[in-house]
């Protein structure tokens, strides 16, 4: 076995997977091992007790969308009797942003790789405000959700069903020339996404009312684009899992208690997690840092994938995140390719001479260097049904390298 | 009583970042108790009035920048929206007032940040220098290792590995350097000029390449091999390798060899190597007898300062010239025969460091005695004045029928390729010896086809009674090479047979001294400033420990990083 070798493997994989968006479907149809009374979150697995405020607010909602419990204190009483189950996306293809929450009846986004084969999926983004994903779910936040589900849903399996699909690596490397950095930043990307779309949606929606009301929605929500971004990362790094002896990250992802990661060469289920940290941030007016959660969704698999914080470089709009000048973006990126193995050969970066995304996050650089991968981060309230508050930058625990690294020489003994 | 204040701009668009720095700039403001600066959207307007910072019966469009601050006073709240232009313009200096550029915490990265160094200097703490030096190697950079406390055998592998790829270390315990005219470590500002150095002592190195400047003159290049190099058992590795690199250089004039004493086998290996240098070599190693002052191009100084001087007045000096030595190669043996006995043990003095074997009637050690003087075996110098030859005969320099006889038996050995012979004019001496051996000669070469190489060293002047001039003429007419002293002989005899330095490591490729300097600096940031401020480019590592100094993961990442080779 040769390391180096193996991450090179590992990291091509993820360069070269192929992620395409074939359609939209209810999770139950498409998610392998999805059923009624499941209920998959983002992070590591983690028990009910131990869950954060947004985590149990968005089970909460589901378990009330899902009918399967008429109230909030009954969905808190069948969650603590256990008579619903949990488990995390990752282990079934899946991620979702912040709470990252996916019910059996929830339409999905399906992207397959055409690449390698592998397929992924992700939840439809709701938009800004009292939203799910934060763990509101209030009447209001009800009833987006089934708009979404029922009228936008069907629109986009449609529409998507009209078409070969949408190419989503040439929609991110695209959004990336245009100012995305494809977590925190996802304007251009979701305008990409609508210009694509448009067209479909119109061959399909008969009611010209329908048809305006998906529009507007889509082309108001800046993150549109983001679930379907990051089922793409998904279906990357997926494809980059099981290479033996490689030590290239897989996975990163928060539950708003625990950072988790996985690791190639290491096990499908083996995660290395510690708590997780606090973002440090811009708040939104009236929010302070003593009201941020600890740092929670799927949303770093961008950063697994080589973009998110790690394309820093290439998203000026948004450089107050990680200190105020173009400069400070550039040495976000310049640091990122520090811990990484290769750089992307379709993600590139203008202001860097069109230089590569820094790929390929390898475990024994960050334990060496003592630096770990940057994420940009939504931030959410720590209090379940109250949202986003701000936005910031959050790294996760050193101790999970270490602990993956000691993991590896044990499995292959070094 | 807390009063709200509003402002709405029409129709500016803002980032949502930008207008949260701008609502961090207020609350900083004194007075402000809360902020809000918003895009007017309805969601952003639900967000205020859930905070209580949404006036009443305000009306703004989505298009509209809505500031809102909630203050202790009419005064503070009113200074506070006055200052929302001037936060908006200050925003970029003073929120990073750290921002410079990218400091690479990798030496893989430095790389790639100014791949046209060839140059790594290295002074971070010993137990971890050797590490970052092999790093180095394997991205094919020369090492300037000023790190001190480094094991030898580290630095005999690390050198064995930068000879395989034509690379120099420099170090460790190197203090100074000077390449290209910018100085690493402890180094003065010097002229530019044609005298290399080799220093396996830093202040030494300093003490020299002042006094050059000070004199006049200036440096080529001066390269430190750290204080180890000479020892034994790393056999200088890099005073070998610099000696061929400046060898090869066409700037460099003459080169200062500088060392604390050094184990006898490297000295003579070492001088071996001077003496192919094909341009003068000073040489002083500090405490060390030297076996003269002047043999060949090698000239043996007694003080640093004398070192500096020497190097300044052999500038001067017309050697031998590198067109005077054949291209074709000669590898075979030399037989000197020498009617002067003094001459020949000079010759002896000046060859035995880079001939080897090496034979005589009239040995300096015992090793090099022959069995018989009759019979000469791989290089030999006969002494044909010695008592052994002169029973019932005329000395040599007066009957020259001897070495006629000794002429045609060397000549017919097929091992020997050159003939090194002297010929002493003067009161007392044959008259006319060059009529007697040219004609000799030129019959030899009838039967060798021209390659055996003859060298005469004519001692006399042009008031001697044989006529110097037309000695010389008739000699050269018939190809013989003509010196007028021994240690023109030696110099070329050493550069055309001397043992052919050990060629088996890859040469320093000579474009990287000559490239405009650029370096990686992993270690002290003074070292780093230091360059930047002579004008070289740099890039400074912020280096720390791997792993945090966990030694033990440390170690477990170097398993992982050699299991290649393990393989």
């Amino acid at each position: 076995m040769n390391i180096d070798e193996a991450n090179k493997i590992a990291v091509s994989r993820i360069m070269e997977a192929r992620p395409i968006l074939k359609g939209v479907a209810p999770a139950r149809e498409v998610i392998p091992g999805m059923k009624d009374n499941l209920f998959l979150h983002a992070g590591p697995p983690i028990e009910w007790g131990r869950m954060s405020g947004p985590l149990r607010g968005a089970i909460i909602g589901a378990m009330l969308f899902e009918g399967i419990a008429k109230s909030e204190a009954e969905a808190v009483s069948m969650a603590e009797r256990g008579e619903v189950e949990f488990d995390a996306c990752h282990h079934h293809g899946a991620v979702g942003p912040m709470a990252g929450v996916i019910s059996a009846s929830m339409k999905v986004y399906i992207v397959e790789n055409a690449e390698h084969g592998n397929k992924s999926f992700s939840n439809l983004n709701e938009g800004y405000g009292k939203v799910l994903r934060y763990g509101a779910y209030s009447e209001e936040v009800l009833k987006r959700l089934r708009w979404m589900n029922d009228v936008m849903g069907v629109v986009l399996a449609d529409a998507l069903a009209q078409s070969n699909g949408i190419d989503l690596r040439a929609l991110i490397a695209e959004a990336l020339h245009m100012g995305d950095e494809g977590h925190n930043r996802n304007k251009a990307g979701s305008l990409l996404f609508l210009k694509l779309l448009a067209p479909l949606i119109a061959k399909v929606v008969k009611d010209e009312a329908v048809e305006a009301e998906v529009l507007q929605f889509i082309g108001d929500n800046a993150l549109s684009v983001l679930n379907p971004v990051m089922a793409a990362c998904k279906a990357m790094a997926d494809a980059a899992h099981g290479v033996e002896g490689s030590t290239i990250v897989t996975t990163m992802a928060r539950n708003g208690t625990d950072f988790g990661i996985r690791v190639s060469g290491l096990g499908e289920k083996q995660w290395f997690t510690a708590p997780a940290e606090i973002p440090v941030g811009l708040f939104f007016p009236g929010f302070s840092q003593a009201d941020a959660n600890p740092d929670i969704g799927d949303s770093a698999i961008t950063e697994t994938a080589g973009i998110g914080g790690f394309a820093m470089a290439t998203a000026p709009a948004i450089v107050t995140f990680v200190g105020g000048t173009p400069k400070d973006a550039m040495n976000a990126t310049l640091e990122m390719y520090e811990i990484t193995v290769a750089e992307s050969k379709y993600f590139t970066i203008p202001a860097l001479d069109f230089r590569g995304t820094p790929t390929g996050i390898d475990i024994r650089k960050v334990v060496e260097l003592g630096i770990t991968p940057r994420i940009n981060t939504g931030i959410a309230h720590k209090n379940a049904g109250i949202g986003q508050v701000g936005a910031g930058l959050v790294r996760p625990p050193l101790k999970i390298f270490e602990d993956a690294l000691l993991a590896f020489a044990e499995k292959y003994n070094l | 009583m807390s009063i709200i204040k509003w402002h709405i701009r029409k129709g500016t668009y803002y980032d949502s970042v930008v207008l949260m720095q701008l609502q961090r700039g207020l609350l900083e403001l004194p007075g402000i108790l809360d902020a809000g600066v918003v895009m007017a959207t309805p969601a952003n307007r639900a967000l205020l009035a859930a905070n209580n910072l949404l006036p009443e019966g305000i009306t703004a469009n989505p298009d509209d920048l809505l500031i809102v601050v909630k203050a202790n006073d009419e005064t503070c709240a009113t200074n506070a929206i006055g200052q929302v232009d001037e936060l908006l313009a200050r925003r970029q200096s003073s929120t990073s007032p750290a921002s410079s550029d990218f400091r690479p915490r990798s030496l893989s990265a430095a790389v790639k940040q100014l791949p046209e160094a060839n140059w790594v200097l290295v002074s971070v703490p010993g137990r971890y220098a050797a590490g970052v030096a092999r790093e180095a190697l394997d991205l094919g950079k020369h090492v300037f290792l000023y790190s001190d406390n480094v094991p030898l055998e580290d630095e005999i592998a690390l050198k064995k590995t930068a000879r395989e790829k034509g690379l120099l270390v420099m170090g460790p315990d190197c203090g100074t350097a000077i390449l290209n005219g910018i100085g690493l470590g402890f180094a003065n500002r010097v002229r530019r000029g044609p005298i290399g150095v080799i220093g396996a002592s830093g202040t030494g190195t300093q003490a020299v390449t002042v006094h050059i400047h000070n004199l006049g003159s200036g440096v080529s290049h001066a390269i430190g091999t750290g204080g180890r190099d000479l020892k034994s058992e790393v056999g200088a590795i890099t005073a070998h390798q610099a000696l061929d690199v400046l060898t090869r250089d066409d700037e460099t004039k003459v080169i200062v060899l500088l060392s604390k004493p050094p184990s006898p086998d490297v000295a003579t290996s070492l001088i071996s190597a001077a003496q192919g240098a094909g341009k003068p070599v000073i040489v002083y190693f500090i405490g060390y007898p030297p076996p003269a002052r002047k043999i060949g191009n090698l000239r043996y100084a007694i003080s640093l300062s004398e070192a500096a001087e020497l190097a300044i007045e052999e500038l001067g000096r017309e050697g031998i010239g590198a067109s005077r030595i054949p291209k074709t190669p000669n590898s075979r043996f030399v037989r000197g025969l020498f009617s002067g006995g003094t001459l020949a043990y000079e010759i002896m003095v000046g060859l035995q460091a880079s001939l080897s074997p090496l034979f005589s009637n009239s040995p300096i050690t015992h090793s090099q005695t022959l069995e018989t003087p009759l019979q000469s075996k791989a290089h030999t110098i006969i002494d044909l004045g010695d008592e052994f030859f002169m029973v019932g005969r005329l000395h040599p320099m007066i009957d020259n029928d001897l070495r006629i006889r000794r002429m045609k038996q060397e000549a017919a050995d097929p091992e020997v390729g050159m003939i090194l012979f002297d010929v002493v004019l003067g009161e007392g001496s044959h008259l006319n010896p060059a009529g007697e051996f040219a004609p000799l000669i030129n019959e030899i070469q009838k039967t060798r086809n021209g390659e055996l190489e003859f060298v005469a060293i004519v001692i006399g002047t042009d008031d001697d009674p044989q006529n110097l001039q037309s000695q010389i003429t008739q000699l050269r007419d018939v190809g013989v090479l003509v010196f007028r002293t021994v240690t023109e002989a030696v110099e070329y005899v050493s550069l055309r047979l001397g043992n052919k330095k050990d060629q088996s490591f890859t040469p320093v490729r000579l474009d990287h001294l000559k490239q405009p300097f650029a370096a990686i600096n992993v270690g002290l940031e003074s070292f780093y400033e230091s360059l930047i401020s002579q004008g070289a480019q740099a890039v400074h590592v912020e280096w720390r420990p791997p792993a945090g100094g966990n030694e033990k993961l440390a170690s477990l990442l170097e398993k992982m990083k050699s299991k290649k080779e393990n393989e």
